[in-house]
C-alpha cells in the first residue's frame, strides 16, 4: 500500500467535544499516518464531521490534544497555526466555493493569500490544479452556480490542493455523486495521493470508497473510535455495529464481487 | 524552515555552458514556498539557452518537488521545446517520475482571457449596457403583461387569488412603512416651508409659502419621496426575498408542484404595494403639511387657521388628485421592477447584492421618469 512510514502525521489524544448537554465524542484518540487514506465511518450524526471539523480547529474541543506534524495546536502560536494550517487542505461537503469568483479564481485564492507568484504562474498552476482533478478547459472560467455537483467537487478538490497541502481532509467526497462520478473521484483522490504523497483523513459513507481506497478504517461508534484497521479488519470484526455497517445488505453486492 | 532548505536556497537552478551545452543544475525544494524565486531562475534559463543547441537537466539533488516544482520544470522544457532546443531531464529521482509525468500531461490551452484594447473594451461595456437597458425595458414589460394577465383570472376566480399573503404584505409594505414615512415627509414639509419663508421674507411676501407649499406637496414632493422611500425599504426587501428564493430553488420547487409563482409570490406584493403607497402618499403629504403649517406658525407668525383658509384658496382639488393618480401606476413599477429584478438573480450571493441594488436605483429612476411623464401628461390636458 501507499503507506510510506508509521509516523502519524495527525495524533489525536482524549478529545472530548460536545455541544451543551450533549457529549459528541468522548475521549477519542486516533493516529492518522504519513501518505495513508484513512477512512473515517460512522453512523449519521455519529461525530465523524465534528471530529475533521475539530482537528482543523473549526470547533472548540472541552478536552484533550491534537498533534499535527508533531507540533501540539496547543502550543502553537499564532503564526505556528497559520503555517500549519497552510500545510493542509479542506473539502467541505458542499464545496464550499466562494460564489462570486470563477473556478480558476477560486484556484487561485489561496496561492494570492500565501504566496507570491506572478500572475503568469498563478494562472498556470490554477489551471494545472484544474486540468488534474480532471475538469475540461471551459469550466476554467465559470462560476460556481454555473457548475454541475460532481465539477463543484472537483474545483473543491483543486481547490483544497492548491497550496501543495500534505494532508487533505475531505468531507464526504462522493456524497451526492452518481456511481460512476463517485468512482471516478476515488480514483482521482488515489491518483493524486501516490502522485503528491498526499495524507488523506476522509470522512465518508461511501462503502465502495472504503473499499477501493482507504488503506485503513477508523469506525467512530458510541462516541468512541471503537476500531481502526483495514478492510479485512473491518470484515472479520464482531462487533455488532461494524459488522452490520460492513457486511450488511447494502454491502452484500460489493461482499460477492471481492470473494468472486 | 529546516536548514537544509536555507542552504539550498541559492541553489535551486545553476547554469554551466560548455560548447554548444548547456548543463541545469537543479537543487533544493522545488516547491509552492520558493516558486516565485524558481520561475525567474526558469525565465532567465531560458533566456540564456539562445546559443545552445541542446539542454541537460539535472534534477538529481532535488530535495523535495510537488506541482509548482513540476509545473515549473516542464515550463522549462516546454520553454526550450518551443525555441527548437531539445531538453533532456536527467537523473530526477523515481519518487517524482509520476508528478512530473502529471505535468507533462497538462494542456494549457488559452490560460489568460485575451486582453482586448482599451476602446474595444469601452465599446464592448456600452454595446452591453445598452442591451442591459434594452433587455430590462422587455422584460418589464412581460412582466407587466403576466401580471395583467394573472390578475384577470384572479378577477374571473377571485378565490385563486392569495388574499392572506396579500395582507401580510400590506401590513409590512404599508402598516410598518407608516412611521418612518410619517417621520420623513414632516421634516422634509418644515425644510421646505422654512426656507420658503426666508427667500419670501424678502419680498414681504411669506404668506405665499403656504401655496409653494400646497402644490409642491400635494403635486409632485408628496408621492416622490414616498415613493423613493417604499422604493428603498419595500422594493429591495421584495427583490432580496424573491432573489434568496431563487438561490435556494424554492421558486422552481413551487413551479414543479404545479403552481404559479407569479400569482403565489408576486402578484400579492404588486397588490400590496400598490393599495400601500396611496395610503403612504396621502398620510405623508398630510405630515409635510402638517410640518409646514408648524414652521409657517413658528417662523412667520403664520397661524393655524390662516394657513388653512390660505390652502383652501391656493390649491384646487386637482391639484390633490394629480398627486394621487400618480401613485398606484408608481406602486406598480417599483413592485415590477424589484420582481424582475428578484427573479433575475443568479446563484451567488454578490449576484444578489447587485439585484438589490439594482433594483432600487433603476425603480427610483422609473419613478422619476414616470412622475415626469405624467407632468407633461396633465400640462397637455390642462390639470
Amino acid at each position: 500500500m501507499a503507506v510510506l512510514g508509521n509516523e502519524a502525521v495527525i495524533g489525536v489524544r482524549d478529545l472530548v467535544v460536545g455541544f451543551g448537554e450533549t457529549v459528541v465524542l468522548d475521549r477519542v484518540s486516533l493516529d492518522v499516518l504519513r501518505g495513508e487514506i484513512l477512512g473515517c465511518v460512522g453512523a449519521s450524526g455519529g461525530g465523524k464531521s465534528v471530529l475533521m471539523r475539530t482537528i482543523i480547529g473549526l470547533l472548540p474541543r472541552r478536552a484533550g490534544r491534537i498533534a499535527v506534524f508533531g507540533a501540539d495546536l496547543d502550543g502553537l502560536s499564532e503564526q505556528g497555526l497559520r503555517a500549519i494550517e497552510r500545510r493542509w487542505g479542506v473539502l467541505f461537503q458542499q464545496g464550499a466555493l466562494f460564489s462570486s469568483l470563477t473556478a480558476r479564481q477560486n484556484v487561485q485564492f489561496p496561492m494570492r493569500e500565501h504566496l507570491r507568484l506572478s500572475r503568469r504562474l498563478m494562472d498556470e498552476i490554477a489551471v494545472a490544479k484544474l486540468e488534474m482533478v480532471g475538469l475540461s478547459p471551459d469550466v476554467r472560467d465559470k462560476y460556481p452556480s454555473e457548475l454541475s455537483g460532481g465539477m463543484v467537487k472537483r474545483v473543491a478538490l483543486a481547490r483544497a490542493l492548491a497550496l501543495d497541502p500534505d494532508i487533505v481532509f475531505l468531507d464526504e467526497p462522493t456524497s451526492g455523486l452518481d456511481p460512476i462520478g463517485a468512482g471516478e473521484f476515488d480514483l482521482l483522490i488515489k491518483t493524486l495521493q501516490q502522485t503528491l504523497g498526499l495524507t488523506v483523513f476522509m470522512v465518508t459513507h461511501d462503502l465502495d470508497s472504503l473499499h477501493s481506497v482507504c488503506d485503513r478504517i477508523a469506525v467512530l461508534a458510541d462516541r468512541k473510535v471503537i476500531t481502526v484497521g483495514p478492510i479485512a479488519a473491518m470484515l472479520a470484526s464482531d462487533h455488532p455495529w461494524v459488522k452490520a455497517y460492513f457486511r450488511g445488505k447494502r454491502s452484500r453486492a460489493i461482499d460477492a464481487a471481492e470473494i468472486a | 524552515m529546516s536548514s537544509a532548505k536555507r542552504t539550498a536556497k541559492d541553489a535551486l537552478l545553476e547554469f554551466k555552458v560548455s560548447g554548444r551545452q548547456l548543463a541545469l543544475t537543479a537543487g533544493g525544494s522545488w516547491t509552492a514556498d520558493r516558486a516565485g524565486d524558481l520561475e525567474r531562475l526558469v525565465d532567465a534559463a531560458l533566456k540564456r539557452a539562445r546559443d545552445a543547441a541542446a539542454v541537460d537537466i539535472n534534477m538529481a539533488r532535488v530535495e523535495r518537488l510537488d506541482t509548482y516544482g513540476a509545473w515549473l520544470l516542464e515550463r522549462l522544457v516546454r520553454g526550450f521545446a518551443a525555441a527548437g532546443r531539445e531538453a533532456r531531464v536527467v537523473d530526477l529521482p523515481e519518487r517524482y517520475r509520476d508528478l512530473v509525468g502529471e505535468a507533462g500531461r497538462i494542456n494549457l490551452g488559452k490560460v489568460a482571457a485575451a486582453r482586448q484594447g482599451r476602446l474595444a473594451t469601452a465599446i464592448a461595456a456600452i454595446r452591453r449596457t445598452a442591451f442591459g437597458i434594452g433587455r430590462d425595458f422587455v422584460m418589464i414589460v412581460q412582466m407587466l403583461g403576466a401580471l395583467a394577465i394573472a390578475g384577470m383570472r384572479c378577477v374571473i376566480r377571485p378565490w385563486t387569488f392569495r388574499f392572506t399573503s396579500m395582507v401580510h404584505h400590506l401590513d409590512r409594505v404599508g402598516w410598518r412603512a407608516t412611521p418612518i414615512i410619517l417621520l420623513i415627509t414632516f421634516v422634509l414639509g418644515c425644510i421646505i416651508a422654512q426656507q420658503g419663508i426666508f427667500h419670501f421674507r424678502r419680498f414681504g411676501i411669506e404668506i405665499y409659502v403656504v401655496d409653494m407649499v400646497g402644490i409642491l406637496v400635494l403635486r409632485e414632493m408628496g408621492v416622490v419621496m414616498v415613493a423613493m422611500m417604499v422604493a428603498g425599504r419595500s422594493g429591495s426587501a421584495y427583490t432580496a426575498e424573491l432573489g434568496s428564493m431563487k438561490m435556494r430553488e424554492e421558486i422552481d420547487a413551487l413551479r414543479t408542484m404545479g403552481f404559479d409563482p407569479l400569482k403565489i409570490l408576486i402578484l400579492p406584493r404588486v397588490v400590496a404595494l400598490v393599495i400601500a403607497l396611496p395610503i403612504l402618499t396621502f398620510i405623508g403629504s398630510m405630515a409635510a403639511l402638517f410640518g409646514a403649517a408648524l414652521v409657517s406658525w413658528a417662523y412667520a407668525g403664520i397661524g393655524p387657521e390662516i394657513f388653512l383658509s390660505r390652502l383652501r384658496d391656493a390649491i384646487e382639488l386637482d391639484d390633490f388628485v394629480v398627486g394621487m393618480v400618480k401613485a398606484p401606476f408608481i406602486a406598480l413599477i417599483i413592485g415590477i421592477v424589484a420582481c424582475v429584478e428578484g427573479l433575475n438573480v443568479k446563484g451567488s450571493a454578490e449576484s444578489l447584492g447587485l439585484h438589490t441594488t439594482a433594483s432600487v436605483v433603476k425603480s427610483i429612476f422609473l419613478v422619476i421618469v414616470i412622475d415626469g411623464l405624467f407632468a407633461v401628461f396633465f400640462a397637455a390636458i390642462g390639470m
